[in-house]
């Protein structure tokens, strides 16, 4: 058992621990704003805007011109690569823009999915070629955080055993050659909610997974203090006849952590997947009044949970910007909010009452 | 070959799984559950081949010589990926019931409840045989006895710092001079009745002297009996040593499945197990070393406990402390050994597990003490309580005091109720109290009420204590 070959020394160690602490401050969480040329397409279609890069361009600058009322939520920005060096109008660099609020600033590091042959049209994600090169450059360009997203289904056969434990195995690659460079690598496990699967199921298969994950990261050395989860939320499917409340999808949330996410890592911060802004905010704000003991901070990293209204104001005109904008920072507000246990809800009475509606967990 | 109409009628019996007949481009196969029943009823889970991955159905060409599968062996030989690997995710066959598992969490709570620990009272013969050669008294069932019943016949506010004894087999069933039996006593007490449930080490061939634990023949009856007899815990030792090429892949491997089996075992039955991954302080490795290693230990344990659908809210965990072999001559204080303890704790250690229950090991009972008082002062999250699990650490004073002699037997209750016991604190006292060394200091409702009984105790407490944590990112 070879020991003195520690991977990080009490510096790195260090370094990596606060940033990830600064991402997750209380009241603050992330906005993914790290769509790929291929997923802005589709965004900006739907509000009838070409994708071209000028577009993009004059989007994210919506996004981050949010003036000081987003310093208290905002933990950190995910940025595609093409965002990281880009500029606003006057010239100056997103990356300082974000960097001047005190936001961390972060990169996304995958290649895309490729699949796994011999699966039910199970993949594993691609990016770890150079992957050290690269990180090593966008330390320097400003970056202090990474985001990688593996992407698992549920089905009759699926998450098969190989599907998890490749996908787990290039988390924790990716996660310890970002450390090594002083990046604090986001460790996003997704399972899907397509499907027509419960609440029970997706419990247990993200149990299973989370589990997994949390094997390879100890067999690879990584420094769990320097790392941060992005998973999905306990949900049904999709095509659930079944429907849940904000209360069951927190208890059942908690309980998987709880069971799989060592206290050591100091912040979960939840995709929204294909959830409304409103149900993010309500199942986030429900998981930060379960009433299981939590050792990690809870928050959100939303991407279009935090932008689709602010798209919708947009629709790619620029006399539009400020209100879009104004969507945006109501949106992360919210959820900082949310992130607290403090989000009241769109004018319907939320707190005490829900708070009865939390079922013991011995019965997840 | 099944037959068109057996394919109609083939239905889970027992909790087995029909293939869809798209998988096999054939007729469907029926897979009953395994006669090796590993396990519970209505499951059809084999561990896979080669330990990875989560359990899921797994026919494994070694498993195709019971009945059910014969005659669909020429499918597999037709589809041999099918049976090769694990298919799905079953989640249908939950290992416990709601109600089932509400009685295990509330078990592994009281246990550890409001501060109490653990009384290791478990030796077994031979291991009683070697500390009462230590103070001259002969090995007998008489003497084990009556040892045993001067403890448990302590004043009743023993029950505020214990909440659980673990005991052999053979005291399970002894009784007190006037014929009652000792399990009654106790829980009269309102202390929980444990039992050693693993049946010692046997060696791992081609490792450099490991060994794994054997007792998991049969171990369902024994536990569905102790549960009977008044029993609401288990406990089984794993060992693990640290030397050349120590412990292994195999060794942390090995016991990591054999405590989950046990574990999953004692859970169908009732009984919370106790998980005790020991990793042993011989040798002259330095404290990193054990920290290093007792992380590795953990995380294969608690992957394992993951594989056999282990409920951990109804476990609890009873780990060595992070410390520096015996032989090794550099020297480390209480705070350090708690920062490098909490720190593999809390990299390894779900928060769903309601407790840790540290084992002694070959620490003297001052040592042990001020150990876990640090532990508790440690500035690291805590959402697990941290407590103790002590045989020596407890009961080495009072063996001293009673030297086998019945006279004895005053001075010896009142050497076990002074480690056992809460004692007050003088504020020159540079020791702890027992009580606030038990007590959490996490974010619940009790911190505040410990807290101000630390802060209460004089300044030489908490603020000098604190800063003798070194950060733990130097862990």
């Amino acid at each position: 058992m070879p020991h003195s070959h520690p991977a990080l020394s009490a510096e790195q160690k260090k370094e990596l621990s606060d940033i990830a602490l600064r991402i997750v401050a209380p009241g603050k969480g992330i906005l993914a704003a790290d769509e790929s040329v291929g997923s802005m397409a589709k965004r900006l279609s739907q509000i009838g805007v070409e994708n071209t890069e000028e577009n993009r361009r004059l989007y994210r600058q919506v996004l981050f011109s949010a003036d000081d009322r987003v310093k208290k939520c905002l933990g950190g920005v995910i940025f595609f690569h093409e965002t990281l060096y880009q500029k606003d109008d006057s010239g100056v660099p997103f990356v300082r823009t974000v960097q001047d609020k005190g936001i961390v600033v972060g990169i996304k590091v995958d290649k895309g999915v490729v699949p796994l042959a011999g699966t039910d049209g199970e993949t594993t994600t691609q990016g770890l070629d150079g992957l050290s090169e690269r990180c090593a450059q966008y330390k320097k360009d400003g970056a202090d955080f990474a985001k990688w997203r593996c992407v698992l289904k549920i089905s009759e056969r699926t998450p098969s055993a190989l599907a998890i434990l490749e996908n787990a195995n290039v988390l924790a690659r990716y996660a310890s050659i970002c450390q090594q460079n002083g990046i604090v690598p986001i460790v996003e496990p997704e399972i899907l909610p397509d499907g027509d699967h419960d609440l029970k199921r997706c419990q247990y298969v993200t149990e299973k997974v989370l589990a997994a994950v949390y094997k390879a990261l100890s067999d690879h050395h990584v420094y769990l203090e320097g790392t941060l989860l992005k998973p999905n939320m306990v949900t049904p499917g999709h095509a659930c006849p079944i429907k849940y409340s904000p209360e069951e999808v927190a208890m059942a949330t908690v309980t998987a952590l709880r069971r799989t996410v060592p206290p050591a890592v100091p912040g979960v911060t939840f995709l929204s997947g294909g959830q409304s802004e409103e149900e993010a905010s309500l199942n986030l704000n429900a998981i930060n009044r379960c009433p299981l003991p939590r050792p990690w901070a809870l928050t959100f990293s939303y991407g279009r949970a935090l932008q689709a209204s602010a798209l919708n104001a947009w629709r790619g005109q620029r006399d539009n910007a400020g209100a879009a904008t104004e969507e945006f920072i109501k949106r992360a507000e919210v959820n900082g909010l949310a992130a607290q246990g403090k989000y009241e809800g769109s004018g319907d009475d939320g707190g005490a009452a829900a708070q009865s509606l939390y079922i013991a967990n011995h019965a997840y | 070959m099944l037959m068109p109409q057996e394919q109609q009628q083939v239905a889970p019996v027992g909790g087995g799984r029909t293939m869809p007949s798209d998988v096999l481009g054939q007729s469907a196969v029926h897979v009953k559950r395994c006669p090796a029943g590993t396990g519970p009823p209505g499951s059809a889970y084999k561990r896979t081949r080669n330990g990875r991955g989560p359990v899921g159905l797994d026919c494994t060409p070694s498993c195709l010589s019971h009945e059910s599968i014969r005659s669909t062996a020429s499918f597999v030989q037709d589809s041999p990926a099918l049976f090769s690997r694990p298919v799905t995710m079953a989640y249908k066959f939950p290992a416990l019931t709601a109600d089932q598992k509400k009685e295990l969490s509330e078990i592994a709570q009281r246990i550890v409840a409001n501060g109490k620990g653990i009384l290791a009272a478990d030796e077994s013969v031979g291991t009683m045989g070697n500390r009462l050669q230590r103070i001259n008294v002969e090995n007998t069932e008489e003497n084990r006895r009556q040892f045993r019943e001067i403890l448990f016949t302590v004043d009743n506010s023993v029950s505020q710092s214990i909440g659980g004894v673990i005991l052999f087999h053979e005291t399970l069933y002894q009784k007190d001079s006037q014929g009652k039996l000792f399990r009654n006593i106790l829980k009269e007490k309102g202390i929980v009745v444990g039992i050693k449930l693993d049946q010692g080490t046997a060696p791992l061939a081609g490792t450099n002297k490991e060994t794994t634990i054997q007792g998991l023949d049969g171990l369902s009856q024994r536990c569905a009996q102790y549960k009977k007899d008044g029993v609401d815990f288990g406990k089984w030792r794993a060992v693990l040593r640290i030397d050349n090429q120590c412990p292994s892949a195999l060794a942390i491997q090995e016991n990591a499945n054999a405590l989950a089996r046990y574990a999953s075992i004692c859970q169908q039955n009732g009984l919370v197990p106790i998980v005790e991954p020991e990793v042993i302080p011989d040798g002259d490795h330095d404290m990193e070393h054990c920290q290093y290693v007792t992380e590795k230990v953990l995380a294969a344990v608690y992957k394992a406990l993951n594989d056999h659908h282990v409920y951990l809210e109804g476990t609890l965990l009873k780990p060595n402390m992070v410390t520096a072999g015996h032989a090794c001559t550099k020297k480390y204080t209480p705070e350090q050994v708690a920062m490098a303890t909490v720190t593999a704790l809390h990299r390894t250690v779900p928060a769903a597990v309601p407790g840790i229950c540290f084992l002694s090991g070959g620490m003297s009972e001052e040592d042990a003490t001020l150990n876990l008082n640090a532990i508790n002062l440690c500035p690291l999250p805590k959402p697990w309580k941290l407590s103790f699990s002590y045989g020596r650490a407890l009961q080495a004073s009072a063996l001293a005091a009673w030297g086998g002699k019945a006279a004895n037997k005053k001075a010896t209750q009142e050497a076990f109720m002074k480690r056992a016991v809460p004692m007050k604190v003088s504020p020159d006292n540079v020791h702890w109290v027992f009580e606030n060394v038990a007590l959490e200091l996490n974010r619940k409702a009790n911190c505040q009420a410990a807290k101000g009984k630390y802060t209460s105790m004089g300044s030489s407490g908490a603020a000098s204590t604190q800063s003798l944590f070194t950060a733990n990112y130097t862990y």
